[in-house]
């Protein structure tokens, strides 16, 4: 009864890749998702609205179109797609940056509720009276918002994170489900599921998600608890 | 050193309109709630631009509408020390204080970080983090890290007006020693007038967005509606008194004022040379035209009357002159009538009974500002 000990090279691969998508999936959308969710707390401007909407549109939007959509603007025939090429030699379409973006657009709206709310929740009297001290927006923002939202921010990049590696539709509709590039643990259990005699890796790989998913967000609890103890008390 | 305001700012259905000039070392903005006391402090910091005006502190223009000048909050190293005390949570004690050290160009920094701790009591608190102490040592924090940032000048917002009365009995000597020691001007909010009475050099009193009168704190003090406050306290003046001898045997002291006037007070635990403030309530004050004799109060001075205003009321307010200082009498408009109590008159002012101060703290190190510009 080992049969679950064991990972084969390819269901490895799958979960490396999965880990890997997710991670740069959140890395790379922080600053985005930060400067997006500070916007809309803290600005009123024409299209705030439209923005609003269309952050959100990953999650209402069944998962298959997003991937579409991402296809055929970042494809290398799309128009975003071809300028990056062009430019910066970048390539999305059917590579494993190709599922980070489709994971980072769907985690996109998670990562940014989660900070705006904590934005939202500053005292915007701390960050007067540090303007009071000499300091400019910039390093208020840097020296007592940033801080103040650590909280927010760490939530956010958790369940961005989450969501990252349980994308499927939008990434296999994006970058599709080649082993080794874009094959990630959903796909790669999807896969198993439409073979004969799958059963067996599909249920490795489960655990896996079950063991990664619990690791991950048992890490972001015990973070997120030292850093409320440190904003609350000493 | 001084402080020149004169703006107009609307908000909402609220004008301020306000305008004084000050070089008092603590300049006391005074009024009831809702009279603007904070906007115009906010006005001063920086935390809103007004609609039209200027405000120039120590020859520098901050504000001034017709020039185009608009200095933001954190260029004009204006301390603000806010009711709240606003200290930033994810930080401690000393971060705190330190804070605003760190925007402070290096040739600025004339004042020294274990001064200040010493001055306010807080270094057994270097280490805390705000939300463990109490109301008052987050106040004395505040104030701290205020200094800290050596302003030019200091706003302070109600500091006390969160704290019980002992904890207020606690912070008031620092403030004390701030506006001695310290050589930055502070402008202090409050509608208070234990507080004005004890703290302020120089009061501007504030009714409804306007300035209703300005100057040193025993000149304004005195003037009909100061009173009447929200504690329910009454007009008084204030006496500023040096010590000659503490004790006359009968547990007396005797205390003169820059006036002349000899004044005999229950006996202070202060040294001869010693200056100390008195408040002198006008209820507590009676008026007499002739010199009256055989009578058991023992500070009677002769005084003439510079104004008297009668209320709707069965009082009137009569105010006196003895020598340059001022003093207020509560009568009856009845025995206005019958004394025939008008401006110029010569009368005896019996003052049954004076409110003190207690003594300033002993100084501790000096804050003092480089004189040299």
């Amino acid at each position: 009864m080992d049969w679950w000990l064991e990972l084969t090279p390819a269901e490895w691969d799958a979960v490396r890749l999965s880990i890997r998508v997710s991670i740069w999936a959140t890395l790379a959308s922080l600053p985005a998702g930060i400067a997006v969710a500070y916007v809309l707390a803290r600005k009123e401007f024409w299209g705030k609205a439209a923005l609003n909407g269309l952050v959100h549109l990953p999650l209402i939007l069944p998962p298959v179109v997003t991937g579409y959509l991402l296809l055929l603007t970042f494809g290398r025939r799309g128009p975003a797609g071809a300028f990056l090429y062009e430019h910066f030699g970048i390539v999305f379409a059917f590579r494993w940056t190709g599922a980070a973006l489709a994971c980072a657009v769907m985690a996109f709206p998670l990562m940014v509720r989660a900070i705006r709310l904590s934005i939202e929740a500053v005292d915007r009297k701390l960050e007067a009276a540090a303007g009071t001290l000499g300091a400019s927006p910039l390093w208020v923002f840097a020296t007592v918002t940033l801080p103040l939202i650590l909280p927010g921010i760490i939530t956010g990049m958790i369940l961005a994170f989450a969501k990252a590696m349980g994308e499927f539709g939008a990434t296999i509709t994006f970058v599709s489900n080649i082993p080794g590039e874009t094959q990630t643990l959903p796909s790669a259990i999807y896969t198993f599921t439409q073979v004969p005699g799958g059963n067996a890796g599909a249920m490795r790989l489960t655990l896996v998600s079950i063991v990664i998913a619990m690791g991950a967000l048992i890490a972001s609890e015990a973070l997120a608890r030292r850093v409320a103890r440190r904003l609350d008390a000493a | 050193m001084t402080v020149e305001v004169d703006i107009a700012h609307g908000l909402g259905a609220f004008q301020l309109d306000a305008r004084f000039s000050s070089d008092g070392r603590l300049i006391a903005l005074f009024g009831h709630s809702g009279s603007g006391k904070t906007s115009l402090v906010n006005l001063i910091a920086g935390l809103t631009r007004p609609d039209a005006g200027r405000i120039v502190v120590d020859g520098r223009a901050l504000v001034d509408t017709k020039a185009g000048i608009f200095v933001p909050a954190h260029k004009r190293r204006i301390g603000y020390v806010f009711q709240d005390a606003r200290l930033f949570p994810h930080m401690t004690v000393a971060q705190n204080l330190r804070y605003g050290r760190f925007f402070t160009p290096a040739g600025e920094r004339y004042v020294d970080f274990a001064t200040v701790v010493e001055l306010l009591g807080i270094g057994h608190l270097l280490n805390r983090r705000p939300s463990l102490l109490s109301g008052g040592e987050k106040q004395r924090v505040a104030i701290g890290r205020a200094l800290i940032a050596s302003p030019r000048l200091i706003l302070m917002d109600e500091p006390l007006a969160s704290l019980d009365e002992a904890r207020k009995a606690e912070i008031m000597p620092y403030i004390e020693r701030l506006r001695d020691e310290a050589n930055i001007p502070i402008v202090y909010v409050s509608h208070s007038v234990a507080e004005v009475a004890r703290l302020a050099t120089d009061i501007v009193a504030l009714a409804g967005g306007r300035v209703t009168a300005s100057g040193p704190a025993a000149r304004v003090m005195p003037l009909p509606g100061l009173g009447g406050g929200e504690e329910g306290e009454e007009e008084s003046a204030l006496i500023d008194l040096e010590m000659v001898a503490p004790d006359d045997g009968y547990g007396l002291s005797l205390m003169r004022s820059a006036a002349g006037g000899e004044w005999r007070l229950p006996a202070i635990d202060a040294a001869a040379g010693a200056r100390l403030r008195v408040r002198v309530r006008a209820r507590d004050v009676m008026l007499a035209r002739e010199r009256p004799k055989d009578i058991s109060a023992l500070n009677v001075l002769a005084a003439r009357i510079s104004a008297v205003s009668e209320g709707d009321g069965p009082q009137a307010l009569v105010r006196l002159d003895h020598g340059a200082d001022a003093l207020v009498s509560r009568v009856t408009r009845r025995s206005v009538a019958a004394l025939a109590l008008e401006p110029g008159a010569e009368v005896f002012a019996i003052v049954k009974s004076v409110t003190f101060d207690p003594a300033a703290p002993t100084p501790g190190g000096s804050l003092a500002r480089p004189t040299a510009a």
